[in-house]
């Protein structure tokens, strides 16, 4: 983020006014430089959105880092309770003061005290700051909350004619300098100091949402420069004030296209057979008990065997905890524990704010260094943030993690079975591959059905799979497609039960059919054999009534021939038999 | 600039330490000056002492004694100390936060 955003200050430096540093993490980014040097700076906003430690910041990292010395002059806090307030971020406002970098300067004015007793001016004021300015060489300059004259003073006419002498002196004297103002109802100061000081406002908000506090910063105004004009988040922890530019405008991250497996084979194999890309940001979102811890871990246990460091954010469970469930599905996560090459950070998501949390994550991820982050569930953290608050908080993630080529894949908790491309924190589009896993209940059970969403630049498998849990790990097994559609778990098992069923009785009754046939067809024989019995028997009667006859017509012409010859004697034969042949035709 | 004198119109006899912050000589520290002197005269004739601070000489003693806006008088005896702004052209102000009235 830093070296993106160092680009275009680089570039604006020609034309842009002369800016100072204010050395606050991310406010130079959003200014471009910093602020206006050798002109006032109105920071405004309500009680205890920051404005004191801002101001302070400002002039401390100015005298420490930059080698600006500076005067802070207060309104509000005694010195000593200044000190004592910022000692906890480390900085030593006596020490500074002793080494003639910082003076600080309490202007107590009390209204109970005073009595008003005709004209007056400011000179006391502006003879003080003077002094203090020139005592030190002083660069820069605050004045924290100088609407604390108003309590104070009564004559609102000198009041706002001496404040507006005393910019236009702090002008002249050419430090670069920092007004604070409380915020007022319309305005963005109470008494209207944004009239006195137009060159660049910066308004601090502090908003409790649903018992969360998120501090935001928004440069109103700067004159002279171009800026970011978004509200920024902001934090302040033990090294002072961050501010998170949302994100960097420009999308010129450095891609790979190295693979890394997701830990589970037919997961990988899903993903034409190499897992998800290195540097990617993948979601995998479900519902309630589906899995997603056991898939997010799965992926830190393979990146850990190769070796690469890992952090697990979790937002649910605690690290003994997760490392125990996972033990149980056959992942030992101790063991990369023990050899530093994960590492837990748990808390809840309660704990403090989005912006925390995402402080908290980048800082954590600077000392880690770790080439695969998870972050389970991301969805917990919608307890502390809107919807569009927690996508912007993703969207400054998913950059960074980008620009660090770091792998990240998050878990995400639906809250309901239908599928909604709405939901998981409309990270959706965010995201290089999102896998879903549903609960499909069926026959009184519920199973789990995995399948790929989407998966930005590579092939991907557009099947439902059955995705089983078991001690040795995670699998995923083809769902069975019957005639009923899909079918998982003990239906899958009880149809394939079925089917080696029906295919025993098919077979048994194909053998039935069989054996029918072969006995018809015996039967039939049997019958056909009949029946050409009868008919030889009846060919055998015909022929016999035929044979029968011949015999007879031939018994008959012989005793004839032996009659005629008994009675004509031999010179008839020839005549005879020529008579008898013709007879003989015609009884055929 | 030191002025002791008795006066017996008032009845108490309390000594008053005062110090009177001016800038320069503008017509602010002048007057100032005129008009604190009048009512001191009149009222705590003998019995005050009255020491005038030119806040551009003195830049020390500016923070030291918390001055803001100018001209400025501190009564730092009798106590309570108090602070009275202005050109005390306001006489009765003055006497009232002087403890005269």
């Amino acid at each position: 983020m830093v070296k993106n955003a160092k680009q275009p200050q680089k570039a604006f430096k020609a034309v842009s006014i002369p800016k100072s540093p204010s050395g606050i993490s991310g406010l130079d980014e959003i200014t471009l430089g910093g602020l206006p040097t050798g002109r006032p700076t109105l920071i405004c906003g309500s009680a205890g959105c920051g404005k004191t430690l801002f101001s302070l910041e400002f002039i401390v990292r100015g005298a420490m880092e930059y080698n600006e010395p500076g005067v802070f002059m207060a309104f509000e806090e005694k010195a000593d309770e200044l000190a004592a307030n910022v000692a906890s971020l480390g900085f030593d406002l006596k020490k500074l003061e002793a080494e003639k970098r910082i003076r600080l300067d309490y202007v107590h004015i009390d209204k109970s005290e005073i009595h008003e007793t005709g004209e007056y001016n400011l000179d006391g004021l502006f003879i003080r700051l003077g002094y203090a300015i020139d005592s030190i060489g002083a660069r820069r300059v605050v004045l924290d909350t100088i609407e604390n004259l108003f309590s104070g003073l009564t004559n609102e006419a000198i009041l706002r004619a001496e404040i507006r002498r005393l910019f236009q002196w702090l002008k002249n004297k050419g430090v670069t300098a920092i007004i604070t103002g409380e915020r007022g109802e319309g305005t963005l100061t109470k008494q209207g100091l944004e009239e006195y000081v137009s060159d660049c406002v910066i308004l601090l908000d502090h908003r409790v949402v649903d018992q969360i506090s998120t501090r935001r910063l928004r440069v109103v105004k700067y004159r002279g420069s171009i800026h970011g004009t978004n509200e920024y988040p902001f934090l302040i922890d033990e090294d002072g004030i961050s501010v998170l530019p949302v994100t960097s405008l420009n999308l010129d991250k450095a891609v790979s296209s190295e693979r890394v497996s997701s830990g589970i084979p037919a997961l990988d194999k899903m993903l034409t057979k190499d897992g998800f890309y290195r540097g990617s940001s993948i979601l995998v979102s479900g519902t309630a008990g589906t899995g997603k811890t056991s898939v997010a871990a799965s992926f830190v246990n393979a990146a850990c065997a190769r070796n690469e460091r890992t952090l697990f954010f979790a937002f649910e469970e605690s690290p003994q905890q997760i490392i125990r469930n996972m033990r149980s599905i056959g992942m030992d996560l101790q063991k990369h524990v023990n050899k530093g090459l994960l590492q837990f950070y748990a808390s809840r998501p309660t704990l403090y704010g989005l912006e925390m949390h995402l402080v908290a994550i980048h800082k954590a991820i600077r000392q880690f260094k770790p080439s695969v982050v998870v972050l389970d569930p991301i969805t917990n953290l919608i307890t502390v943030g809107s919807v569009s608050e927690v996508k912007s908080m993703l969207v400054r993630l998913i950059d960074y993690f980008q620009s660090e080529q770091i792998t990240v894949l998050f878990t995400a908790l639906s809250l309901n079975n239908i599928v909604n491309e709405q939901t998981d924190e409309g990270v959706s589009s965010l995201v290089d591959a999102w896998i879903l896993i549903r609960d499909i209940e069926s026959n009184g059970e519920r199973n789990r059905g995995l399948y790929i969403m989407k998966s930005r630049g590579m092939a991907h498998s557009n099947q439902v799979r059955e995705f089983v849990i078991t001690e040795k790990g995670l699998d995923l097994i083809d769902v069975y497609l019957g005639p009923e559609g899909i079918l998982t778990g003990s239906a899958r098992e009880a149809q394939i039960l079925q089917e080696q069923t029906g295919r025993i009785l098919h077979t048994n009754a194909l053998g039935r059919k069989d054996r029918e046939l072969v006995r018809k067809r015996s039967l039939l024989e049997a019958k056909i054999e009949a029946l050409k019995t009868e008919f030889e028997s009846a060919e055998e009667e015909l022929n016999k009534v035929y044979i029968e006859e011949e015999l007879k017509r031939q018994v008959l012409e012989q005793n004839r021939q032996q009659i005629t010859e008994l009675r004509k004697g031999s010179k008839y034969r020839a005549a005879t038999e020529a008579s008898s042949s013709s007879k003989n035709k015609k009884g055929k | 600039m030191q002025n002791f004198t008795m006066d017996e119109s008032v009845p108490t006899e309390e000594f008053y330490i005062l110090r009177l912050f001016v800038s320069g000589t503008s017509s602010n520290s002048v007057k100032a000056i005129n008009n604190l002197r009048n009512i001191c005269e009149m009222h705590l004739k003998g019995r005050y002492e009255l020491e005038i601070i030119d806040i551009h000489q003195q830049p020390q003693l500016v923070k030291s004694e918390d001055v803001a806006a100018v001209p400025l008088l501190l009564k730092k005896s009798p106590l309570p100390v108090r602070r009275l702004i202005g050109d005390m052209s306001e006489r009765e102000k003055v006497l009232k936060g002087l403890g005269l009235t």
